[in-house]
């Protein structure tokens, strides 16, 4: 084990009841190599920023003289700018709010959920959703195949719970905001959702991670799993809206059964690192999963997206698309698996990557990964590296739409085209101006989007 | 309003217009004619300024401007309409916001004052209808899964938002059923003004009984071969075009 693996574990003990969790994702941990350029996952996204960056569990720096510092109170006007910057217009949610890891019970509101729902945090699980939490935890997110993974399940001192009842449909999402703000010493925290949704329920999670405008200092690690039950329908929202200095690796796991579908939706901006691990895992067949995520890093971030959609069994589909701009000099990575496994006949599996470069010091490293070992399958898989089309750039105009403001249009609508296609509209709505404000310095050139 | 003097263009090193001449006035609706590949579009895409059209040799007045010297947009703003042949699909651009932005552009450099929503929407809703297309496309992409004919009254509908002085349609008329060839006719003829001008680009000498030519031209092998009044596209469409063939020579 590597120095920085054994400064990254905290000595806290987590709630009792998952001791042996704990311990066996320790081990995990300890015994994985830590991610290098070599290790094929990680060819192209550095762990440097991790290695340097000092970042601590808040136990070890508790223990030590900067205890008052780093508990240092966050001042409320920083949260409530925070606050008001990620709200959902229009869309009435269950907010589940995390402050630099911490709970915060006074920006949440999750005392009156809907029936047939229940949420809590593990650390206030009673024994019955202490069951639930032992049964599904670990069981999507592979420790033994994902080192952070692992780093997370020996870490956890808590995490949410959410489960949506048998044939429950929720209007309402549950919101989990994970704010960070400019701490004295960095900071490493552990982030873990659990979602089981039971057979024929539907209902939709949005998890937000945000944070304060200043230079952030602390690296999240979280692992995000999701379990859908036969015929049970989840949309799921990732929106990474950090500051750019955030530091991130995260999973995304899901699981789905017979007839289950997932709609999810991405959001990434970039950070000094922000890594993110996408499984899906049809399980039963009719399955469904569409997803759609944009990303979008520039000055010198880096983003790197690995997704991977495991076709297990006969008559599923699988509808992906991702699209990143990627301006200034920074780099994203996209890595698109499709696995279609030799039972699986009958798959209909797509995937598109496409990708607008704004300038010649961005980069891109796109690759598609198709394998396929059953024969009745249907399967498209493309990456583009593009520029502005410049038919539509013309189209324009030749309506008298200044070469400026139509490119601010056209970079626009390359993501927006998948904005326009998320099923709760206030969230599109929430989206658009926000990314309409990233293509255009000058507020003239995005008054008509948005 | 718009004189073209020899004009040579190349597209991708290929020489396709080969010292074309045109002249056209004010009120006037000049029809273009000629076979496949003969460099209508061509005219509409250097005239449009298009990037990769390059103009080798010859010169266009627009309104008494030099007509090549200026941007894309500027020909736009300057009066200057082209209804594509092929209008250009942009999902995730709204037409209304790609509507408003150019109407906005347009009345701008024309000293007029911007249209707030309401009153734009109201134009925007009134000319939709005047060409039979549901306000619903307003919302959706630019021409995103419109059909061939509701892209061609799409374009017409510009051309009734932005009130050029000269408008070229590239064979608005292909594609359309009965019905859209009346409605695009009568949106053109609404706006037949004793300033304003058109080049109507066609194969089929049927949308000429809608909208009446001053003039037809056959287009061929890079230039004009034959010019005449209406009845010269009632001979085209009797003999086609085989026996201009010494004059494309
Ligand atoms: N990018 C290009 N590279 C090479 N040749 C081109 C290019 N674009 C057009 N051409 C050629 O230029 C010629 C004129 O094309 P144009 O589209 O102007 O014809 P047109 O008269 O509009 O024909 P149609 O009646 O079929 O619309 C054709 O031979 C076409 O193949
Ligand atoms: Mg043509």
């Amino acid at each position: 084990m590597l120095d920085i693996q054994q400064t990254l574990i905290d000595d806290e003990a987590g709630p009792s009841w998952l001791a042996d969790f704990q311990t066996a994702n320790n081990n995990l941990w300890s015994s994985q190599n830590w991610p290098t350029r070599k290790t094929e996952s990680w060819k192209y996204t550095s762990l440097k920023a991790i290695e340097t960056g000092g970042y601590r569990p808040r136990s070890a720096i508790n223990s030590g003289s900067d205890q008052a510092q780093a508990n240092g109170a966050v001042s409320g006007s920083v949260i409530e700018s925070v606050i008001a910057s990620s709200r959902i217009e229009g869309l009435e949610t269950i907010d589940v709010v995390f402050v630099n890891g911490a709970f915060s019970p006074s920006l949440s509101s999750v005392d009156t959920l809907p029936s047939g729902v229940e949420l809590c945090l593990f650390s206030q699980a009673n024994s019955q959703q202490q069951a639930d939490i032992r049964e599904h935890l670990g069981s999507v997110a592979k420790a033994e195949q994902h080192v952070f993974v692992a780093l997370n399940g020996g870490q956890l001192k808590d995490g949410v719970f959410v489960k949506v009842q048998k044939n429950t449909v929720v209007d309402n999402p549950v919101r989990v905001l994970w704010i960070t703000t400019q701490q004295k010493q960095s900071l490493a925290l552990a982030q873990r959702l659990l979602v089981v949704v039971e057979e024929g329920a539907k209902a939709s999670i949005v998890e937000q991670f945000v944070s304060s405008e200043e230079e952030q200092n602390c690296f999240t690690h979280g692992v995000t799993e999701l379990v859908l039950q036969d015929n049970s329908k989840l949309f799921h929202y990732r929106l990474h809206q950090e500051q750019e200095k955030t530091a991130l690796v995260s999973g995304v796991h899901a699981k789905l059964l017979r007839s289950a579908t997932l709609e999810s939706f991405y959001l990434a901006f970039g950070g000094t690192i922000k890594r993110l691990d996408v499984v899906v895992d049809h399980q039963g067949q009719g399955a469904h999963c569409e997803m759609n995520g944009v990303y979008l890093p520039r000055n010198s971030q880096h983003v790197d997206f690995h997704t991977c959609i495991e076709h297990a069994v006969p008559h599923c589909t699988t509808n992906e698309v991702f699209r990143g701009i990627i301006g200034d000099s920074a780099k994203a990575v996209f890595n698109g698996r499709i696995h279609i496994h030799k039972d699986a006949q009958k798959t209909l599996a797509q995937l598109s990557n496409k990708n607008l470069l704004t300038s010649n010091k961005a980069e891109i490293d796109t690759k598609p990964e198709l394998e396929i070992y059953a024969d009745d399958v249907q399967c498209a898989h493309g990456a583009t590296v593009a520029q502005l089309d410049e038919m539509s750039l013309h189209y324009l105009r030749t309506r008298g739409v200044s070469t400026e403001e139509a490119k601010v249009m056209l970079s626009f609508g390359f993501i927006n085209a998948l904005v326009d296609q998320v099923h709760h509209q206030a969230i599109a709505n929430y989206l658009r101006p926000i990314l309409a404000n990233l293509f255009a310095q000058d507020p003239e050139l995005m008054r008509h989007i948005a | 309003m718009l004189s073209i003097q020899n004009l040579h263009a190349n597209v991708d090193d290929k020489h396709i217009l080969k010292g074309l001449n045109l002249e056209i006035k004010p009120g006037e609706v000049h029809a273009i004619m000629g076979p496949n590949g003969s460099g209508k579009s061509t005219l509409g895409h250097v005239l449009s300024g298009r990037d990769g059209y390059e103009v080798t040799d010859g010169a266009v007045q627009f309104l008494e401007k030099d007509l090549l010297e200026m941007e894309t947009e500027e020909r736009a703003r300057e009066g200057l309409f082209l209804a594509f042949q092929y209008p250009v699909e942009i999902p995730g651009v709204s037409n209304m916001e790609f509507l408003k932005a150019s109407v906005d552009a347009v009345r701008a450099h024309r000293g007029e004052d911007a249209l707030d929503s309401v009153a734009f929407m109201k134009k925007a809703r009134e000319f939709c209808k005047a060409v039979d297309l549901n306000q619903d496309f307003l919302k959706r992409g630019v021409n995103e899964g419109f059909s061939g004919g509701e892209k061609k009254r799409n374009e017409i509908m510009q051309m009734m938002l932005l009130q050029p002085r000269l408008a070229i349609l590239d064979e608005t008329d292909s594609g359309l059923d009965i019905d859209a060839l009346q409605v695009v006719a009568e949106g053109v003829n609404s706006l037949r003004a004793a300033d304003r001008s058109f080049i109507v680009v066609t194969h089929y000498q049927r949308l000429l009984n809608y909208i009446q030519p001053d003039y037809v031209h056959v287009l061929a092998g890079g230039k004009i071969v034959k010019s005449g009044g209406k009845e010269l596209a009632l001979e085209l469409e009797e003999k086609g075009y085989g026996w201009l063939e010494n004059e494309v020579a």
